[in-house]
């Protein structure tokens, strides 16, 4: 289970750093964020969530059934698109509404 | 060796431990009395952590209508084959609806039928759209006046005066080279329950793909255990049944969609086991340890439109799982969904494992209070009910607040110094020594694992397993003595698997107490298989001069039999 941080994106704001519940985020001495234990994650999405710059995504560990795809989010307000890159079809973008509930 | 800044802080309440239940005391102090100086601190930060970091779907803890809350009491006893404390659980819920409607009106999202009533999921639960649930309770927190929020900080212990008295805590900043003292009239931890004791579904690169958060490591029985509090029903260990590599809840789909357990055969076996979470969690380990496996529910021939609901509910709680789908293209319209138990929590909120508590939510040490999963004796407190009892320790700490006099400073500096040192040496990399906090977690974690009835052994122990998991947690704990660490993250580790071992060694001490298997599905003791009617109490435990005393108690809070 992890998330990775795309270098390019990233521009060492920490906002990750901040709300990791585990405190695995650190800033490199390059001034960017990185995964000190990506073992550690739990997988819980915070940090893709509160990075403004779309520089984190997603994956599944291989060990519980990842074959490459990712899953990032972008969020305007109440409305979140979280967007699966898989790698033999195109994207699929899944859009949340945050006023409206589970109805399951 | 590094010398630790250290801080000072005085205070009259210090939570240990921001999740649901240390807010929920914390927005019940500045409501209750504005100026009482409140210190929140948390080993990570209020906005994300915790159980509820990526969100929840149901409150699951909520007096539907036409339902009372004698009934909660019931349900709850039945559960938990009789071991609960009604007293704590009759308190807990007739808190519920009145909290549940204070999250709406925080901003919680609840959905509602076209009379804007509540729609209810079964007889307990409520829909809700809980993604934001804790940065919701983090807004609430900071808007108390003489709130202090301390994020960042990893509480390792209790300093304890003279008299007994708890009278503040000590830890250390993850991230700085600072210790931070903390002197307090009223302590309350909440720091959660226990994961990561045993080895868990996913071993490898995965480790922390589980269901409770890895990152509650028992911190608070711990240093309870330390200093002197009385404990109860740790053997009442919880497996939960999760879905299969992502161990995503499974509640949105069993209850929400209603789709029912199948083994490999296509027989519907849930009804053989009964209704109880404990055998809902045996019915599953015993099809699979007979050979009827692998389990599922049976999602197949689900719309198209309940499948992208479920993405939706899944991203807002446990986004693995919608990934997962997504990724597989075995989307649960077209393929049922396997479930697994997973290895065994110690967790006081859907069991009864925690600190021995009065009504008031105060503990056995004067001046320390427990709510949430760290707290024993009530189990299925889930979301509202970890709200309560934040609450209702809130109000036990304000009335007893005039009778504590303050603790001066300077026995608080003298009493944390050990502690302080204790940090400082262990900062002190030896290239001697080649032991990682990792490997002797896999050791302790494979030793609950094969010997303490973790999933390799289908959950089962008994007495002579439970002797070499004893001594071999003892070495591991002596082991863990000489471990050192290069940075305050290294230190976080170290404190950790520190925790999480005198943990095990009172969880080997309960589970070997209770010599019947009352909760099938959460552990079976091979020499005693069946529920024996003297085990209808209390077991409980106390560190004394080292050694662990156990203690029973009678349902009512009574004690009974000293043992040992
Ligand atoms: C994955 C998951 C899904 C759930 N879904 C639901 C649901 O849908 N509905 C429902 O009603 N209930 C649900 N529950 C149950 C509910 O979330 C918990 O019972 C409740 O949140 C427990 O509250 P708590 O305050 O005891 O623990 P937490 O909220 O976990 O808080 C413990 C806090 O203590 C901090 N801490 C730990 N150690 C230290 C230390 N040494 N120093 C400082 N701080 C420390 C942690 O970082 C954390 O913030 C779910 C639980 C889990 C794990």
């Amino acid at each position: 289970m992890s998330v990775r941080i795309e270098k390019d994106r990233c521009v060492g704001c920490a906002a990750c750093v901040e709300v990791c519940p585990g405190n695995l985020l650190k800033i490199a001495p390059d001034g960017r964020a990185f995964v000190k234990r990506p073992e550690d994650c739990w997988g819980c999405a915070s940090c893709l969530k509160a990075c403004r710059f779309g520089a984190i995504f997603y994956f599944l560990g291989a060990d519980v059934g990842g074959r490459g795809a990712t899953m990032r989010v972008e969020i305007d307000g109440e409305i979140s698109q979280w967007i699966f890159n898989t790698p033999d079809s195109p994207p699929k973008r899944i859009v949340v509404d945050a006023q409206s509930a589970n109805k399951y | 060796m590094k010398a630790l800044k250290r801080k000072y802080i005085e205070t009259d309440v210090l939570i240990i431990g921001g999740g649901t239940a240390g807010c929920g005391a914390a927005i019940a102090l500045a409501r209750r009395a504005p100026r009482l100086r409140v210190v929140a601190l948390e080993k990570a930060n209020l906005r994300r952590s915790g159980c509820l970091a990526a969100g929840v779907n149901a409150l699951n803890a909520h007096i539907n209508p036409g339902r009372t809350v004698q009934d909660y009491l019931e349900y709850v006893r039945r559960d938990a084959e009789k071991i609960v404390r009604d007293d704590l659980i009759l308190s807990m819920a007739e808190r519920f609806n009145a909290i549940t409607e204070e999250l709406e009106r925080m901003g919680l999202v609840f959905l509602k039928d076209d009379e804007g009533r509540y729609v209810a999921r079964g007889k307990r639960n409520l829909k809700i759209n809980g993604e934001n649930i804790k940065t919701i309770l983090e807004n609430e927190v900071r808007k108390g006046p003489s709130t202090v929020v301390l994020n960042h900080v990893n509480a390792t212990d209790l300093l304890k005066d003279k008299s007994g008295a708890i009278v503040g805590a000590v830890g250390f900043s993850v991230n700085f080279e600072e210790a931070f003292i903390v002197s307090a009239k009223a302590v309350l931890v909440a720091t959660g329950g226990a994961a990561g004791l045993y080895r868990p579904n996913n071993p490898g690169f995965s480790r922390h793909k589980m269901w409770y958060s890895p990152f509650n490591t028992g911190a608070g029985y711990a240093m309870g255990i330390r200093a002197g509090a009385e404990m109860t029903s740790l053997e009442m260990r919880f497996v939960a049944q999760r879905i299969k590599d992502t161990i995503a809840p499974t509640g949105t789909i069993a209850l929400g969609v209603g789709a029912k357990e199948i083994n490999s055969q296509g027989e519907f076996y849930a009804s053989k086991y009964g209704l109880s979470t404990n055998a809902r969690a045996y019915g599953a380990a015993n099809e699979n340890y007979e050979g009827r496996g692998p389990c599922r529910l049976k999602t197949t021939g689900i719309s198209h439109e309940t499948e992208e609901d479920l993405y939706r509910a899944y991203l807002n709680m446990a986004p693995a799982q919608t990934l997962k789908w997504i990724e597989s293209n075995e989307p649960p319209s077209k393929s049922d969904v396997e479930i697994e138990g997973t290895e065994p929590y110690i967790v006081g909120g859907h069991t009864g494992s925690g600190y021995w508590i009065d009504a008031g939510r105060r503990t056995t040490l004067k001046g320390l209070y427990a709510a949430g999963d760290v707290a024993g004796g009530a189990p299925k407190k889930f979301v509202t009910g970890a709200l309560a009892e934040g609450q209702i320790a809130a109000e036990s700490i304000l009335a007893d607040l005039n009778d504590i006099d303050d603790a001066s400073s300077d026995t608080i500096e003298r009493l944390a110094e050990p502690f302080v040192d204790s940090y400082e040496r262990k900062l002190n990399r030896d290239e001697s020594k080649w032991l990682f906090p990792l490997e002797l977690e896999e050791a302790m974690q494979k030793i609950m694992d094969n010997y303490a009835g973790g999933i390799s052994a289908s959950y089962r122990y008994n007495e002579a397993r439970l002797d070499v998991a004893e001594e071999r947690i003892r070495v591991v704990e002596r082991l863990v003595k000489s471990l050192r660490a290069y940075d305050m993250d290294d230190l976080l580790q170290v404190y950790e698997l520190t925790d999480r071992l005198t943990v095990c060694r009172a969880l080997i001490a309960h589970l070997r107490e209770r010599r019947e298997t009352r909760w099938p599905g959460f552990g079976v003791r091979s020499d005693y298989p069946n529920v024996d009617e003297k085990f209808e109490l209390f077991v409980n435990s106390r560190l004394v001069d080292g050694k662990i005393q156990m203690i029973r108690r009678e349902l009512t809070g009574k004690e009974t039999v000293r043992e040992r």
